[in-house]
């Protein structure tokens, strides 16, 4: 088979499978279809949004960035988190791992298309979109660290879209991958994922006049966090996908990627502890926005519950491995995964964004509580990356799962 | 009908329901998609436009003002003047806290009239003390208030400006006269410079700016005081339509103190050259290596 035979067989591969994936059971049907309600809801809420300004939000001068990019922050590390499988997987070369690899990666995708998302939702004119491509309008690339996020954010869609179309091609074909085609490219992604949640909390870390995020250790705090959600969540989906497909899902993986949980969520709080060590027993005016967060100040309260339920469920989330650690109860796994990633939804984004913000560089407290507008427009972005997350583990399981009576993509 | 063919039906059914569905959500944009025209769309960044585009651009914003708005405006592009570059200083002792700044500072930029937004925040500070902590900018009371003195903050146009730095599209830059400008035209409104500024000195236009026709400044200038679109970021550009042309700022005029002083840095004989040279001078947050272009200083 020739190249150019390849050329036109993928995207015709893609297309039909694609319609194989939208087939299924009335339970399918239903989760698709409260999916497109919420997405509309929100697609909806955006349209008002663009028409009438950002003021519908909860935003303001003096907070200025909010629930959007508190998403995005929590869904960059969702994405590198999930990629982070690979490690386990091919450096330390566990065999259990390698099936659910692909899980991971598919997750990673569709993370990402909810980061774009809440970038582009943020934007006061999205209509201008273009003058951030490279080539076409002025990138200021090196010295922005937004033109650095654009350029790993999509570089790592491309890598992972490359990596599982290709795994999931070849064994349509019923060949064997070829490790030159796919093993470069995972260790590559082992890097990039590192690399797109670095990047992503030195947008952050980088800012002199914001004291709350001007820390060496956010980034590191951003890595260990995202070794939380990623798990965590492909935790949940493997047993799902067990239950729901045919697809083979080994205790191993689980066990594997239960130890990792076990670990980062109690560094994660470590790592929060002496965070907040540092801003209390400095004291001073940089003190300031960590008191508003965890106590409240100037009569000011807004974030106080959410960073509580943050540490929380955190908390209760070790418990419960330490439960399962003793009793071996699916549902103490469960629920602890459920528990981290509310956890540090909560602690990565509002607990991180909006203190930021909170006092102003000028010292004033404005607050800031998000919208019904803004509600809407998150979960209609995370309803789309559901959707797309159902349809590729869809996808992939269908060919997966077909074992022998491999079909030729040049017949149709 | 075999159960292949009314599946193929009914995933055709979704499919159209879903996108009529999705054109329903989207309606809003509809009314707003008209107020842009394909060569507003493709208008490029304004250091790449020659002067031929830059007409046909300054008539199109004048035509748009007057339709949207029903005033005729002169919108002009003012360049930088060679062998000038600005500094402004500010007083602190004489300063009452009258905020006559910020609010000559509104009408003139053209500022959204119900926001009553300026470039101009004046705060009250606590004798004795440097800390915003302990400051207000929400006082409203008779000024000078015993105990109290009054710091004006606005752009404090740095030589290293981070809001620069962060700007992915290059849509806000340092002028030649040292003047840190922002196309409105080009900003894709993500607010990184917003949230860079130490200063507080940047605005976004949350909303569409609405401003009674009659009083709409009609000297606008293309990088200064125009009627900003919405989802834009702005900011004070020492008014430069004014400055340029060798007038001085309107805060500077309305001060009723004299607490400001305005010139060229780079003429050894100006006003401000005189009190960076004669009064001990300090800048705010020096620390963080902004390099401020505006002064503060103490009298007595």
């Amino acid at each position: 088979m020739n190249h150019q035979g390849h050329l036109f067989d993928y995207p015709r591969f893609l297309a039909r499978m694609l319609w194989r994936a939208i087939d299924g059971t009335w339970r399918f049907y239903a989760w698709m279809t409260m999916l497109s309600a919420l997405a509309l809801v929100g697609a909806n809420a955006w349209a008002h949004q663009v028409a009438s300004g950002l003021g519908t939000t909860g935003m303001s001068d003096h907070v200025s960035w909010g629930l959007y990019i508190a998403n995005f922050t929590f869904g960059v590390g969702l994405a590198a988190g999930a990629v982070m499988m690979v490690i386990p997987a091919y450096l330390y070369d566990d065999e259990d791992m390698h099936d659910v690899v692909i899980f991971g990666e598919l997750l990673a995708i569709a993370a990402i298309v909810v980061c774009l998302l809440f970038i582009t939702v943020d934007l006061g004119r999205p209509d201008r979109f273009w003058h951030i491509i490279p080539g076409l309008g002025r990138f200021n690339w090196p010295v922005s660290m937004l033109t650095w996020d654009v350029l790993v954010l999509n570089g790592y869609l491309l890598i992972n879209l490359h990596i599982t179309g290709y795994l999931v091609y070849m064994r349509f074909l019923g060949r064997k991958p070829n490790p030159r085609w796919y093993l470069p490219f995972v260790f590559l992604s082992i890097g990039w994922a590192i690399s797109i949640h670095t990047v992503t909390a030195f947008l952050y870390s980088g800012l002199g006049g914001r004291p709350f995020w001007n820390s060496a250790l956010l980034a590191p705090r951003f890595i260990v966090s995202a070794f939380i959600t990623g798990p965590a969540f492909v935790i949940l989906m493997l047993q799902l996908a067990r239950r729901l497909t045919r697809f083979p899902v080994g205790q191993g993986a689980l066990n594997t990627l239960t130890n990792v949980l076990r670990v980062t969520i109690v560094v994660n709080l470590f790592m929060l502890g002496s965070e907040a060590f540092t801003i209390f027993y400095t004291g001073g005016q940089h003190e300031t926005a960590g008191r508003y967060l965890f106590f409240g100040t100037h009569g000011k309260h807004a974030l106080v519950p959410w960073i509580w339920s943050a540490l929380a469920l955190e908390i209760v989330a070790i418990g419960l491995l330490l439960g399962h650690l003793k009793s071996e109860r699916p549902a103490f796994l469960n629920a602890a995964c459920c528990a981290a990633f509310a956890g540090v939804w909560i602690e990565k984004g509002m607990g991180l964004i909006v203190p930021g913000f909170v006092p102003s560089t000028l010292h004033e407290v404005v607050e800031y509580v998000p919208t019904l507008v803004e509600w809407k427009i998150t979960v209609g972005i995370w309803a789309v990356g559901a959707m797309v997350l159902t349809v590729a583990i869809k996808l992939v399981v269908s060919v997966l799962a077909q074992v022998g009576a491999p079909e030729s993509a040049q017949h149709e | 009908m075999t159960d292949q063919k009314r599946r193929v039906a009914l995933k055709v059914l979704g499919a159209t329901l879903g996108a009529a569905a999705f054109a329903k959500a989207m309606e809003p944009l509809r009314a707003w998609a008209p107020t842009l025209s394909l060569a507003e769309f493709l208008q490029r960044n304004y250091r790449e436009l020659d002067s031929e585009a830059k007409r046909e651009i300054l008539a199109r914003i004048e035509q748009k003002t007057l339709e949207e708005h029903g005033v005729e405006v002169n919108v002009h592009d003012d360049r930088p003047i060679d062998g000038i570059e600005f500094g402004y200083a500010l007083n602190l002792s004489v300063c009452t806290g009258c905020r006559r700044c910020a609010e000559a500072c509104h009408h003139e930029n053209n500022h959204d009239r119900a926001t009553n937004n300026s470039y101009i925040r004046v705060f009250e500070m606590e004798q004795g003390s440097f800390d915003f902590e302990k400051g207000t900018a929400d006082y409203d009371h008779a000024v000078p208030a015993p105990g109290k003195y009054y710091l004006p903050v606005q752009c404090q146009q740095c030589d290293n400006p981070p809001c620069v730095d962060v700007c992915p599209v290059q849509a806000t830059w340092k002028e030649r006269d040292g003047i840190v400008v922002v196309d409105y035209d080009w900003c894709i409104g993500c607010r990184y410079c917003e949230a860079a500024c130490p200063y507080h000195a940047r605005r976004f236009n949350w909303h569409k700016p609405e401003i009674p026709k009659h009083e709409i400044n009609p000297d606008q200038g293309y990088l200064s005081n125009r009627i900003r679109p919405q989802g834009v970021v702005e900011k004070c550009t020492f008014c430069l339509h004014r400055t340029r042309k060798g007038q001085l700022p309107a805060c500077l005029e309305a001060c009723p103190t004299g607490a400001r002083v305005f010139g060229n840095l780079l003429d050894p004989n100006s006003d401000i050259r005189w009190v960076l040279e004669n009064k001990r001078v300090f800048v705010l947050k020096e620390e963080l290596g902004t390099n401020p272009r505006f002064f503060y200083f103490f009298d007595k």
